[in-house]
């Protein structure tokens, strides 16, 4: 289990890394910029000692010679604050830039995904991996970088330099400092299940406050305000434990690793001590006052890192989580590209043909099998049957959103598997139930599929569609604005504007859902007109909700449990008595009281 | 965000105890570095290895209190800290219990969720902080100094210059990058709005082949949410470059006064050590402080934003109920002539309406969109207070009734059908607690959902899934109409919440519902003539005004709105009525 999750993290760092080398340059400068920072950060202490040492008492300080260390300080500091900067600035180029390709790949794939992963998925699971991942994935990323990497460099470097001090003293730093790590560690395996339990209790409160504050009418209509308190606060109350616990045994961390740096600092402080006081009695003042000083400011340095690291660790793999679930969405296969030879379906004549088509969504559940319709030029296809017959099934296959799994569909005589989605997709023109428009302005909504639309063509196509009158009353006209999916507007305005959408292109095959329900009566007469005159010798598929509609198809398709059960002409079906005319009955006819 | 602090009160102790124990282990840490100087200026000196060791075993004890004292306060923080936002969780909960439709239209329900949770979060961590760290390192900054003014005066000054240095660039780079990372966040829902649009309109898109369009909408908006990132960088990349030439440069100036001073006789070189140590405390709990002011802003930040919610009132408040005195004559809902007018809203949603119900009655309501269909009967359940004339049920104004005693009266289904996670079992117990499996089993029957509840696994152990994902629309909507018939309401109120059945379902439903006792009073709210024309009355509404009342034939020859509601709808029927 556990290496079977190294195994993915390595092929994630894999990926990570072919992104980075994009930026090789860059990531070459900060490496060497970090080396050298660490060092010189080292060195100044060294430096200081030094000076130190040249300061004993009264009389005994050698003017010149602390001069000419803090000269060389100085270059030293203003030298290494220009490194940090640069390194910095590298830094957020790779990290930005790296964001930004995986952003582009991911939404370049989302536009090509084949709609069944997208209905198969939550929008808010895929934003959140497009965004809310990416972005966990940069500060992860930008940490590594920042941290991790000098974290490494100033504790070897730190070493390096002890060493060149003082044996004796580093190995008591290096035996006291794994203390520091184990306790760290110690208490971050120890909160895990901790935080793990609070999580899940904050996720259990926050799908409770999501369905009963989301859904406040009906808790206020059936008085069950109290009931939903006490529940809250049942929850409430075990959150408030399992919180507590895992914020003071995680907020241990730090005191613990303190108190572990401060007997380093000790160690090193008794230690050094004594040395300073052997060597100058042994005369050779090798280890000095200055040593000391210097020492113990690396013993401070020393052990930060460690502290720094374990968490950038954490950091770094809940960052390549996160890549990991990026580029899943980014290897999902995409939709299978029209084939080399596809031809353009230039002007379709309306022909539309269907042919032993088998389709299903999942392999177990049977849907339409053997279907065979040839819809002549100008025909209307009238599509009815109880909700959730699985309408949309036959639009998905039309407009090519899937695939058939076998069989053939043909318009104007070629296989829709042999000619460009793109050309397939022009020849139709579609208004669905559930009313899309996409952020900007009213003009560009209606422009959507002919962005050079004269602004008389946007009018007539308003007008055509009877929503001109109501943009014109719009604080900004044909310039309002829509907000994210159309929330400033009513349901019904926004059914006109995607009919007025397709009334400015009118392709010769129409796809049409006659959505009744959130229009009112009056408009909805005046649609029923626009769509008549739409559909004046155009192929057309109805998805039917009123009778006169049905009455004058040419061809009914009645869907039930999303199989095609009956299909014929109106009187026909009615003979045959069937479920249509049961339908038929129940909705159009007079009630038997 | 101050009268949040009310739900602290309860944890005065903790509140007080752990910034305390905070200063006392911050006290412990700023006599180290003196510790040092003497063992440099005392034990090396004279070469006394005793007091070397005395002093050393000092600073474990000195780090022992210290580890102490900072447990001690990081309980009593956490400990407040939990409390509090526990309290303020529930009190935010309760409140927006009460809270009444106007308010939750106005605010918004995604909102108040993330007050909630994200933000009542926030405002515990801030809390949990401001306990622990905020006095902390100031402290520790002007302790450092203080204690390098008890060395030296001269060398003290170098402290008075650097820490004022110090501040203004942490800072002010602070505080120049807030807004521009505001930017950041805006460029960034940019991006995340584009994506959304582009997964809920994924059909649409396609169908006017736009694909290459949007990924180059996309490109240009990424491309300027990476520019402003790497505005941003380039400033607070700043900060550990400026702040490290300050503290060297000091450290640097520190070595030279201190090489003066001690030429002169005035501190020891010990002495000279302990100053350099203080200086490179100071910009650890300088960066900590700022980092920490930053998360307290954003605290505060959500803090009045909860308290935004607190402070909203709801405008639905019980009156002291009147005794039950009304005349429960025959009429069970009268609306006098009523108008309402929502809150922010320019024109009236309802003018002058005017009519009353039998006992037993069922009511048709049918209009155009906006008409004001729901918006009448949303007044029988006061879920709205109306603002103009009165609404009476049962011959009492339901002002001077209780809430929940009017609200037992009715069984209300609402337009989107709401079912909880639980069973379909403890759905319908909503409706009423003491049902019997007998009585939900005929509710169920009622709203043509027991066959379906019969087939799923479990049948009424049947387990629904948050927000009835594992239902169809259709099932949704009959269990949230065997829901209201559970209750046996009075008053059965049905807005809309047939659409998603089809004809022939709904026509059962209704025959069933007209079977059930005699005295239930319908309100059929609907957009489709066959669902009301059999009521016994029918309210045609058009602009929030009533533009007819009547039977079926009565409207269908006196109201034009009616007719031609009826005739869209139904044309075409009559020719072949003879088949029917």
């Amino acid at each position: 289990m556990k290496r079977k999750g190294n195994g993915q993290q390595r092929k994630t760092i894999a990926k990570v890394l072919r992104y980075i080398k994009r930026y090789w340059g860059y990531l070459g400068c900060s490496i060497l910029l970090a080396a050298f920072t660490v060092a010189m950060t080292l060195y100044l202490p060294l430096l200081i000692g030094d000076a130190l040492d040249l300061i004993i008492e009264k009389g005994l300080v050698d003017f010149d010679g602390i001069l000419t260390i803090l000269k060389k300080m100085g270059v030293i500091i203003l030298l290494t604050a220009a490194a940090q900067w640069i390194m910095n600035a590298c830094n957020n180029k790779i990290t930005y830039n790296i964001i930004r390709d995986i952003r582009k790949e991911a939404f370049d794939k989302i536009e090509r995904l084949p709609l069944k992963y997208i209905d198969a998925h939550s929008y808010g699971e895929i934003v959140s991996r497009v965004i809310a991942d990416v972005d966990q994935f940069a500060d992860g990323l930008l940490m590594g970088f920042t941290q991790f990497f000098t974290g490494v460099l100033t504790i070897l470097g730190t070493l390096g330099f002890m060493l060149a001090i003082s044996v004796k003293i580093t190995a008591a730093v290096v035996i006291i400092t794994p203390v520091s790590l184990f306790v760290a560690s110690f208490i971050a395996k120890k909160t895990f299940s901790m935080f793990k339990l609070q999580s899940e209790t904050r996720g259990e409160q926050t799908a409770f406050i999501e369905e009963i504050v989301g859904n406040q009418k009906v808790v206020q209509a059936f008085s069950k305000e109290d009931d939903m308190l006490d529940r809250f606060d049942e929850i409430n109350e075990r959150l408030k434990k399992c919180s507590l616990r895992a914020i003071f045994f995680s907020s241990l961390t730090n005191p613990a690793t303190r108190f572990v740096n401060s007997l380093v600092y000790a160690a090193v402080g008794i230690v050094g001590a004594f040395l300073v006081i052997s060597s100058a009695e042994s005369g050779q003042f090798g280890f000095t006052v200055g040593s000391l000083s210097a020492l113990l400011s690396y013993a401070n340095q020393y052990t930060k890192p460690f502290n720094e690291i374990s968490g950038v660790v954490t950091e770094l793999q809940n960052a390549l989580a996160c890549a990991a679930r990026v580029f899943e969405l980014m290897e999902e296969k995409a939709e299978e590209p029209d084939a080399f030879d596809a031809c353009e379906l230039k002007e379709a004549d309306g022909r539309v043909s269907l042919s032993h088509v088998y389709f299903s969504y999942v392999p177990e559940q049977k849907l339409i099998e053997d279907f065979n319709l040839a819809v002549q030029p100008g025909a209307r296809v009238a599509i009815v049957g109880p909700t959730g017959c699985g309408k949309t099934t036959l639009i998905n296959l039309l407009m090519r959103f899937y695939d058939v799994n076998s069989g053939e569909i043909l318009v104007s005589g070629t296989s829709v598997r042999k000619m460009t989605r793109k050309s397939l997709r022009n020849n139709y023109g579609m208004v669905l139930q559930e009313t899309w428009l996409r952020s900007g302005t009213i003009r560009e909504n209606i422009a959507m599929g002919k962005p050079e639309a004269t602004e008389e063509e946007v009018v007539a196509a308003a007008k055509a569609s009877h929503a001109h009158s109501f943009i014109r009353r719009l604080p900004d006209g044909y310039d309002t604005v829509i907000t994210e999916d159309g929330g400033n507007l009513s349901q019904g305005q926004k059914q006109l504007l995607c009919i007025a959408r397709v009334m400015l292109l009118l392709p010769p095959m129409l796809i049409l859902d006659e959505a009744t329900s959130s229009i009112d009566t009056r408009t909805e007469l005046k649609i029923q007109e626009a769509f008549g005159r739409m559909m004046q010798g155009r192929t057309s598929f109805i998805v039917a909700h009123r009778l006169s509609t049905i009455q004058e198809a040419d061809v009914i398709l009645v869907m039930k449990d999303g199989s095609i059960i009956e299909q014929g002409k109106h009187e026909d079906l009615l003979a045959k008595n069937g479920f249509y005319a049961k339908l038929y009955q129940s909705q159009f006819a007079n009630h038997p009281a | 965000m101050k009268k949040l602090l009310v739900y602290l009160k309860d944890y005065k102790k903790e509140s007080i105890l752990g910034p305390l124990f905070k200063l006392l282990e911050a006290s412990f840490e700023l006599i180290v570095p003196l510790v040092m100087a003497a063992i440099i200026d005392v034990g090396v000196a004279s070469a006394d290895r005793s007091y070397i060791m005395k002093m050393c075993l000092v600073l474990v004890l000195l780090a022992v209190i210290g580890l102490v004292c900072s447990v001690t306060a990081q309980y009593f923080a956490a400990k407040a800290a939990v409390g509090f936002s526990t309290k303020l969780r529930h009190a935010l909960f309760a409140h927006i219990e009460k809270l009444s439709f106007s308010e939750m239209d106005k605010v918004g329900t995604s909102t108040l969720i993330t007050r909630m949770t994200s933000d009542v979060n926030q405002v515990q961590n801030g809390v949990n902080l401001v306990l622990r760290l905020f006095l902390r390192s100031p402290f520790i900054v002007f302790g450092a100094m203080i204690m390098a003014f008890t060395i030296d005066v001269k060398a003290a000054l170098i402290f008075v210059v650097a820490i004022p240095l110090l501040s203004i660039v942490v800072f002010g780079i602070m505080l120049a990058s807030i807004p521009l990372y505001k930017k950041v966040q805006a460029a960034l829902d940019k991006v995340l709005g584009l994506t959304r649009e582009n997964l809920t309109g994924s059909r649409v898109i396609r169908a006017f082949t736009k694909e290459e369009e949007e990924i180059a909408r996309f490109r240009e908006k990424n491309a300027s949410l990476t520019k402003m990132q790497l505005f941003v960088g380039k400033i607070s990349a700043l900060m550990n470059p400026l702040t490290f030439i300050i503290v060297n440069g000091a450290t640097l100036a520190l070595v030279w006064t201190g090489a003066v001073r001690v030429d002169e006789g005035v501190i020891t070189q010990g002495e000279v050590v302990a100053l350099v140590n203080y200086m490179s405390q100071i910009l650890v709990e300088l960066i900590k402080l700022a980092n920490l002011i930053i998360n307290i802003t954003k605290s505060i930040a959500c803090g009045n934003r909860i308290q935004a919610i607190l402070e909203t009132e709801p405008s639905i408040t019980e009156r002291e109920p009147v005794s039950r005195q009304g005349n429960a004559g025959s009429f069970i809902v009268e609306f006098d002539h009523v108008g309402l007018s929502y809150a922010g809203a320019r024109e009236e949603a309802l003018t002058d309406i005017h009519f009353s119900v039998k006992r037993g009655e069922t009511v048709g309501i049918i209009g155009g969109t906006g008409s004001g269909k729901s918006s009448v009967v949303h007044l029988i359940p006061r879920f709205y207070d109306v603002t103009d004339g009165n609404v009476r049920v049962d011959g009492r104004d339901v002002k001077d009734c209780s809430l929940e005693e009017l609200r037992k009266k009715v069984g209300f289904v609402l337009q989107k059908s709401v079912l909880f996670k639980g069973t379909i079992r403890d759905n319908m117990l909503w409706g009423n607690e003491n049902a019997t499996d007998e009585e939900i089993l005929d509710a169920l029957a009622v709203a043509q959902a027991k066959d379906f509840v019969e087939e799923k696994q479990g049948g009424l152990d049947f387990k629904i899934e948050q927000g009835g994902k594992n239902l169809s629309g259709g099932q949704r909507q009959r269990l949230t109409i065997a829901r209201a018939v559970v209750r046996k309401p009075e008053i059965l109120i049905l807005d809309d919440s047939a659409s998603a059945l089809d004809f022939a379902t709904d026509a059962r439903l209704r025959e069933a519902i007209r079977g059930m006792e005699k005295d239930m009073t319908v309100f059929i709210v609907s957009q489709r003539a066959s669902s009301i024309m059999h009521a016994d009355k029918i309210i045609v509404l058009e602009d929030g005004g009533i533009a007819g009342i009547g039977t079926h034939e009565t409207l269908l020859s006196e109201c034009a709105i009616y007719r031609e509601i009826y005739d869209s709808q139904l044309k075409g029927s009559r020719k072949t009525e003879a088949v029917g």
